[in-house]
C-alpha cells in the first residue's frame, strides 16, 4: 500500500504552513521528513495520517493495506500519548478492544507486541512508573497490535535522552528490517533521518515546500558498518548545508513570536 | 621573570581567606511543609482542653459557649432520645436526593457543554447567568412552585450542586488532554468508546474534585432551608436550639454538622484513592 501526498498546503488562519507537498512513500519504504523548526512536518503528518484535513490538496492511499491490518495508517507520538490510567496491556490493547478481535486473539496479539518491544514484564506498570524510553516502547507496542501497513512517527525520540534515543533507533532499525512496514519520520535530527530513512523530503522554512527528496544510497543494514559512518555523516553534513541558513532565520524568527 | 599568573598562584597560599576550607552552606531549606498528623491532633486536642478548662474554671458564660463536655452529654442525650436520627435522617434524606440530582444532571449537562459546540454555546451563557444567584434566594420562589413539602429544599440543594457539578464536569473534559483524544481518533476508536474510555477517565479527578465542593454546597444549602421552613432536619434544630438559649444543643448540631462534612470528605477521599490511583 502507498501513500501518496498530493498537492498539500495548509494554512492556520493567515498563516501558510505548507505550499503544494508532493511525494510518494512506497510500499515498506521510509521516508524520513527533516526541514527547519515551524516548517509544518508535524501539520503534514497529521494531514497524512487523516487527523487534518487540508486547506488544499489530499493524502491518498494506492493499493490495498496488507491482511489482517486493523489500521494501516499509525501514529507513533512524540510525547507517547499514553493513557496514564491504564496499565502498559491495557494501552497496548486499547485500539483493539472495539475492533472485531474475540478476547483470547486480543491478548495473543498484545502479548505478541509486548514481546517485540521488551515489555512483556512490565505489562502490569503504569505508565507513571516507565522511563520515557520504556514509554515509547508501549507507544510502538500499541502501533505494533494493530498492524499497520505504514507507521506515521511524529519525532517519536525527541522527549528521550541521547542514550535511550539509541537504544530505540536500534528497535526501529530491527522493526522496519523485513519491509513490511513503511514509515513516514518526521524529526529536526539529520542523524536519525539518514540512519533509518530510505529517502529524504527536506522542506523549506514555512510554508513548507518540498526543497529537496534525498535517496539514501544503502541499505538500513549496510549503514550499521564502521567504514559507513563517512558516508553517512556527509549525507548529514549535505542535508544540514540545505537546511542550515533557513533553520536560522526560523529560529530566529520563532523567538521575535 | 615569573608570569602574572604564576605569581597570583605562588601568592594564593599566603592568604588566610583563601586557604580556608568551609562547607558550603546549604540554602535549600523551607517551602516543604508537610502536614504532621500527630501535631494536629495534639493541637486540636490543646484547644478542646483549654475550651473544658475556660468553662470548668469559669472563665467564660456556659450560657454563651459551653464546655465541650456538655456539648458530648447533650449530643448524648440526643442519641438516646431518638430525636437525633430523627433530625440527621431528615437532612440526610434532603442532601442526598438533592446532591444526586443536581449530580446527574450537572453531570449530563457538564459532558454535553464539554463535547457539543451548540451546548457549550447555550449552557455557558445560561450557567454564567444563573451560577452567581445564592441559591437559597430562590427557595421562596421554589415553596411558591413545588409546595412547602421537602420538593422546595431538595430543589434548592440540587440546583446549588447542578451549577458546581456542571462548571467542573466541563472544565474536567476541557482539561483531558487532546493528544489522549486524537491518538484514540487515530486508532478509528468511536465516539462513544472515546467519550467513555478517554474523556470520563480523563475528566473524572475534576468531577471529584468538584464532588468536594457540591458536598459542602448541599450541607450549606440543607442547614440554610432547614432553618428557613422545616420541623426536622439539623438545620431546623439548630435554629430551634438558639432560640431556646440551648447553646449546648445548637453546638451539639454544629458538631454533627462537622462531622458530618468530614464524613462526606473522608468518603470523596477514598473514591478518588480507589479511582484515581494511577496518579
Amino acid at each position: 500500500m502507498d501513500l501518496i501526498a498530493d498537492q498539500i498546503s495548509h494554512r492556520f488562519g493567515a498563516l501558510d504552513v505548507l505550499d503544494r507537498v508532493s511525494f510518494t512513500v512506497a510500499s515498506g519504504e521510509v521516508v524520513a521528513i527533516v526541514g527547519p523548526s515551524g516548517c509544518g512536518k508535524s501539520t503534514l503528518l497529521s494531514i497524512l495520517g487523516g487527523l487534518l484535513r487540508p486547506s488544499e490538496g489530499r493524502a491518498e492511499l494506492r493499493g490495498a493495506p496488507p491482511a489482517g491490518s486493523l489500521n494501516p495508517l499509525t501514529f507513533v507520538f512524540q510525547d507517547f500519548a499514553l493513557l496514564p490510567w491504564c496499565t502498559v496491556e491495557a494501552n497496548v490493547e486499547f485500539p483493539l478492544v472495539h475492533t472485531a478481535l474475540d478476547a483470547a486473539t486480543r491478548r495473543a496479539v498484545v502479548d505478541d507486541a509486548l514481546k517485540r518491544t521488551g515489555l512483556s514484564d512490565f505489562r502490569g506498570a503504569y505508565p507513571k512508573q516507565l522511563s520515557g524510553g520504556m514509554r515509547q516502547r508501549v507507544g510502538i507496542a500499541r502501533a505494533l497490535a494493530v498492524r499497520p501497513a505504514i507507521l506515521l512517527m511524529d519525532e517519536p525520540l525527541s522527549a528521550l535522552d541521547s542514550q535511550t534515543r539509541e537504544l530505540l533507533m536500534e528497535d526501529f532499525i530491527r522493526l522496519l528490517a523485513d519491509g513490511a512496514m513503511g514509515a513516514v519520520y518526521v524529526t529536526h535530527n539529520l542523524e536519525e533521518a539518514v540512519r533509518l530513512a530510505d529517502r529524504i523530503v527536506v522542506l523549506s522554512r514555512r510554508p513548507g515546500r518540498v526543497r529537496k527528496i534525498v535517496d539514501i544510497p544503502m541499505t538500513r543494514a549496510e549503514r550499521g558498518a564502521i567504514d559507513a559512518r563517512g558516508r553517512l555523516l556527509a549525507l548529514q553534513n549535505d542535508l544540514w548545508s540545505l537546511i542550515r541558513e533557513e533553520a536560522i532565520d526560523a529560529e530566529r524568527e520563532v523567538q521575535h513570536a | 621573570m615569573p608570569s602574572a599568573r604564576s605569581s597570583m598562584l605562588e601568592r594564593a597560599p599566603q592568604d588566610d581567606r583563601v586557604t580556608e576550607v568551609r562547607p558550603v552552606a546549604f540554602r535549600g531549606a523551607g517551602f516543604m511543609p508537610t502536614a504532621g498528623r500527630a501535631s494536629g491532633w495534639i493541637a486540636l486536642a490543646l484547644v478542646i482542653a483549654l475550651w473544658q478548662l475556660a468553662g470548668s474554671a469559669g472563665w467564660v458564660n456556659p450560657l454563651f459557649l459551653p464546655p465541650p463536655s456538655a456539648i458530648a452529654v447533650a449530643i448524648y442525650k440526643l442519641a438516646i432520645s431518638g430525636a437525633l436520627w430523627q433530625h440527621v435522617s431528615a437532612s440526610i434524606v434532603r442532601i442526598g436526593s438533592g446532591w444526586l440530582l443536581g449530580t446527574v444532571a450537572g453531570v449530563i449537562v457538564g459532558f454535553a457543554i464539554g463535547l457539543s459546540t451548540l451546548a457549550r454555546g447555550v449552557g455557558i451563557t445560561f450557567i454564567s447567568a444563573l451560577f452567581p444567584i445564592p441559591k437559597i434566594a430562590l427557595l421562596p420562589l421554589l415553596i411558591l412552585w413545588l409546595g412547602i413539602g421537602e420538593e422546595p429544599k431538595i430543589a434548592t440543594i440540587a440546583l446549588g450542586v447542578f451549577f458546581s457539578t456542571a462548571i467542573s464536569v466541563y472544565s474536567g473534559v476541557d482539561a483531558v488532554p487532546r493528544n489522549l483524544i486524537r491518538m484514540a481518533q487515530s486508532f478509528n476508536v468511536p465516539f462513544h468508546a472515546i467519550v467513555r474510555r478517554v474523556i470520563w477517565p480523563g475528566a473524572l479527578p475534576s468531577i471529584l474534585a468538584g464532588f468536594r465542593i457540591t458536598a459542602s454546597v448541599a450541607l450549606l444549602l440543607v442547614v440554610s432551608a432547614e432553618m428557613i421552613g422545616a420541623q426536622f432536619g439539623i438545620g431546623a434544630f439548630v435554629l430551634q436550639a438558639g432560640n431556646l438559649m440551648q447553646t449546648d444543643q445548637l453546638l451539639a448540631g454544629v458538631v454533627i454538622l462537622s462531622l458530618f462534612g468530614l464524613a462526606v470528605g473522608k468518603a470523596i477521599n477514598v473514591l478518588e484513592a480507589r479511582l484515581l490511583h494511577w496518579r
